[in-house]
């Protein structure tokens, strides 16, 4: 993929300089997605623009490679860090060569700095500025940015170190101690110290390039294992990301749904309309009328179980619950333990926290009764029902032994499109204990397990996939 | 290298001619309209409403004295709106004027093959330009001079049409299935603004710079205000700014933009307000602020807002 790129860069008379395509693997380590044509007109733009102003550079850049508010912050977080890395190179270069002069000028050489290398010379010297620089030497020449996983990390930091001529620096040390004066001692102690911060300095280098190159990879490793992983085993900070991954799921949905929506049969003339229109001009037929097939709008109501047994979910449902709030247009939510609500309005005015909080404060963690809620709902909300309803239950259906009023849900089944029960609990676990599972499935068009992100995407789709 | 100097220099350009027709422009802008001019790529504008995405393809035509050629999109927009349409009705007509007229074309030739070769060579017209309907991305491909074409508020469109618009601005060439390929004659200046109502597709924003105009800052939108209201004076105008900066930090549903900032300053001075205080504030504030509920947030809030822009207005 790489070797093309540059091939097609280099074929289009535009040569990308080497900074430039750096940056673009850089950048798509941090998850910019960056196509072959992308590249070709970066460097063509940067051609034109130069790299002498370095706000100019950074927004034509910007302009063709990060595509959303998310991206564009994105993109000037990778800009500063990388072309900061870049300059600091060169600067550092330039005070090396100064500060070389003044300690060959000013300064005592010992027996042993005298006949050792360059890297020698930087760790007695304590000279930063040297060692900066042949750690960045020795990461170009080793390809420190093929680096992608942080198991890597060690190797390449060995690889740097050997690099940098410290197998060699080592041996003499142990020479040196072999044949030791008291005068000589001293000096091995600092540089053995200086040493293992030295290993330290270029761990850290290795890290920090990790992440500049690695990003993609360990991102993508990430996501995939959250999308597969029970949602009641996450922490907290994974549930942030969740949050994301929940919203970009909903969004997707309901792009394939408005898609489904908006598919009309064009193409075919309605003759009987046709006709009609035309007979003021005696028949001739000026103006056509094309059959159409009209897909309705989604209904759908979603009823949540936030109670006690299911807390570990809730929060997840409710989020999942908020995003299909925010993608679909005719939604009615409702949440219950003990008793049931409805929460459409909460959902719609606040923000995601603080809903699901709200929710939760209001209605969650008491005992369940599923029987108890579906009256309530039955009295308050059944008459809203429609031929064209979808109704999604979330919920273990774990009542705690009290009566679940099948009746109840046979005849929302009735009423409505198709009914869908979502349960979070494993087939196995079904109709045990005080689960009434296997009373409510016979009503339900379907019955799925569904813990994982993965699950409750391919359950929402098929129902979207059912109600166009 | 030695070129660059001149190209930052038309970076200027634009900055300058678009203060000329009172659009004041800031470095990301200038670069986009550049970097568009010289890749000949669209410029996909994101930004929330009333922050100059329309103004700005508004702006370029006057300056550049091209015609705009505006396209509107909405949830249903087809092709037939967007492109071309067939003058069905004429059509029509040349057919029936066909049918009087066959007699008198095949009249001399004597057999049923004779009157089919002369038929073939009669000009085949009816799929023929004579009868095409140009429409807004039609008639900005057949601009003699070029022009600015604007294709306004994409993301109410269907994801169809995103597709649909591809061809035309990766290539600047649409294909009509009964004539052919119609190419630029000069390719347009296309910009396309977007609310971010839904997301775009990914290969409409890879063809795309993409731009995105937030609210501006203190500076600028003094600047732009002052070159859209200019008899304001320096004082009500530091305060006016100073206040609808702090009102956007507020949690509102919609926070007051460019434009209605705009407007309030032409009614204070309607008003002939010299200072801006608390009545004032309360009497106008509908003009920043279109939601009940957000003028209830706000109102609480007004005193102490004006009491810092006029303090703003001291200190500077």
């Amino acid at each position: 993929m790489q070797h093309q790129e540059k091939k097609v860069i280099f074929e289009n008379g535009h040569l990308a300089s080497k900074p430039l395509r750096q940056f673009l693997q850089v950048a798509r380590g941090a998850g910019l997605r960056i196509s072959a044509a992308e590249s070709i007109d970066a460097a063509r733009s940067v051609s034109i623009v130069g790299w002498n102003n370095k706000a100019i550079t950074k927004t034509t850049l910007s302009l063709l490679l990060a595509k959303s508010p998310e991206e564009k912050s994105q993109f000037d977080h990778i800009f500063e860090l990388y072309f900061k890395s870049q300059e600091f190179l060169k600067s550092t270069t330039n005070e090396h060569k100064e500060e070389l002069d003044k300690t060959s000028n000013n300064f005592n050489h010992s027996d042993f700095s005298q006949h050792s290398n360059e890297l020698t010379e930087a760790l007695l010297h304590d000279d930063q500025a040297t060692l900066a620089n042949l750690i960045a030497q020795a990461a170009n020449d080793i390809e420190l940015e093929n680096i992608r996983l942080f198991t890597q990390k060690n190797l390449y930091t060995r690889r740097i170190l050997e690099r940098m001529g410290m197998r060699a620096l080592e041996m003499k040390i142990s020479a040196q101690l072999e044949a030791q004066s008291i005068n000589e001692l001293s000096d091995i102690d600092v540089l053995s110290e200086r040493i293992h911060t030295l290993r330290n300095s270029v761990r850290d280098y290795v890290e920090r390039q990790l992440l500049l190159f690695g990003r993609a990879q360990s991102e993508q490793f990430r996501e995939e294992l959250l999308k597969s992983s029970r949602i009641s085993n996450l922490n907290a900070q994974d549930l942030i990301r969740m949050r994301q991954l929940v919203r970009q799921m909903a969004k997707k949905l309901a792009g394939r749904y408005a898609k489904m929506r908006k598919k009309r049969l064009r193409g075919q003339l309605d003759v009987r309309r046709t006709m009609r229109r035309n007979m003021a001009w005696g028949g001739i037929p000026f103006v056509t009328h094309w059959k159409q097939k009209r897909i309705e709008k989604p209904k759908v109501m979603v009823i949540c179980d936030v109670s006690g047994s299911v807390a570990a979910m809730s929060g997840f449902l409710l989020m999942f619950l908020y995003a299909l709030n925010e993608v679909l247009s005719d939604i009615r939510s409702f949440a219950f333990s003990g008793t049931m609500i409805e929460v459409s309005d909460i959902l719609e005015s606040e923000s995601v926290e603080k809903a699901i909080e709200k929710i939760l404060e209001i209605i969650g963690f008491q005992s369940s009764n599923y029987g108890s809620s579906f009256t309530d709902f039955d009295e308050n909300w059944i008459r809203f029902l429609s031929p064209k309803t979808t109704v999604i239950v979330l919920g273990d259906a774990r009542g705690n032994n009290t009566d679940p009023k099948v009746e109840i849900l046979k005849n929302i089944a009735t009423r409505s499109k198709q009914l869908i029960w979502l349960n979070p609990e494993y087939e196995s676990s079904w109709g045990t204990g005080d689960s009434d599972m296997y009373r409510y499935a016979p009503y339900c068009k379907q019955v799925t397990v569904c813990n994982t992100l993965r699950h409750l995407e391919n359950a929402i789709s098929e129902i979207m996939a059912h109600s166009a | 290298m030695s070129n660059t100097q001149n190209h930052i220099q038309s970076i200027q350009d634009i900055e300058n001619g678009l203060a000329n027709t009172g659009y004041i422009s800031n470095t990301q802008i200038s670069t986009a309209v550049f970097i568009a001019q010289q890749l000949q790529k669209p410029i996909l504008v994101e930004g929330p409403a009333g922050v100059g995405k329309t103004e700005l393809a508004k702006s370029l035509s006057t300056w550049l004295h091209k015609p705009l050629i505006r396209m509107q999109c909405y949830e249903g927009l087809d092709e037939s709106k967007a492109l071309y349409e067939w003058k069905y009705g004429k059509q029509l007509l040349y057919t029936q004027i066909l049918k009087d007229k066959i007699g008198s074309v095949i009249s001399d030739s004597d057999s049923l093959n004779g009157a089919l070769e002369k038929l073939h060579n009669f000009g085949d017209i009816f799929f023929s330009r004579n009868f095409l309907e140009p429409r807004p991305l039609l008639q900005a491909l057949e601009q003699p001079e070029g022009c600015i074409l604007l294709i306004d508020e994409i993301d109410k469109s269907d994801q169809e049409f995103e597709a649909f618009l591809l061809e035309i601005l990766s290539d600047y060439q649409v294909s009509v299935p009964e004539i052919g390929k119609i190419s630029a004659i000069v390719p347009p200046l296309v910009l396309l603004t977007s609310n971010s109502t839904r997301d775009l597709g990914d290969a409409l924003k890879r063809r795309c710079l993409h731009l995105h105009i937030g609210f501006p800052d203190e500076r600028l939108e003094e600047k732009i205000i002052n070159s859209r209201v200019p008899d304001i004076n320096k004082k009500l105008l530091k305060q006016i700014v100073s206040f609808v900066q702090q009102l956007r930090s507020l949690d509102l549903k919609k926070v007051p933009s460019v434009s209605e900032t705009i407007d309030w300053a032409k009614v204070l001075i309607l008003f002939h307000t010299s200072i801006l205080d608390t009545d004032t504030v309360n009497e106008t504030l509908n003009v920043l602020l279109k939601f009940e509920s957000d003028i209830e947030t706000a109102r609480k809030q007004i005193h102490t807002l004006t009491q810092q822009s006029q303090r703003a207005s001291e200190i500077s």
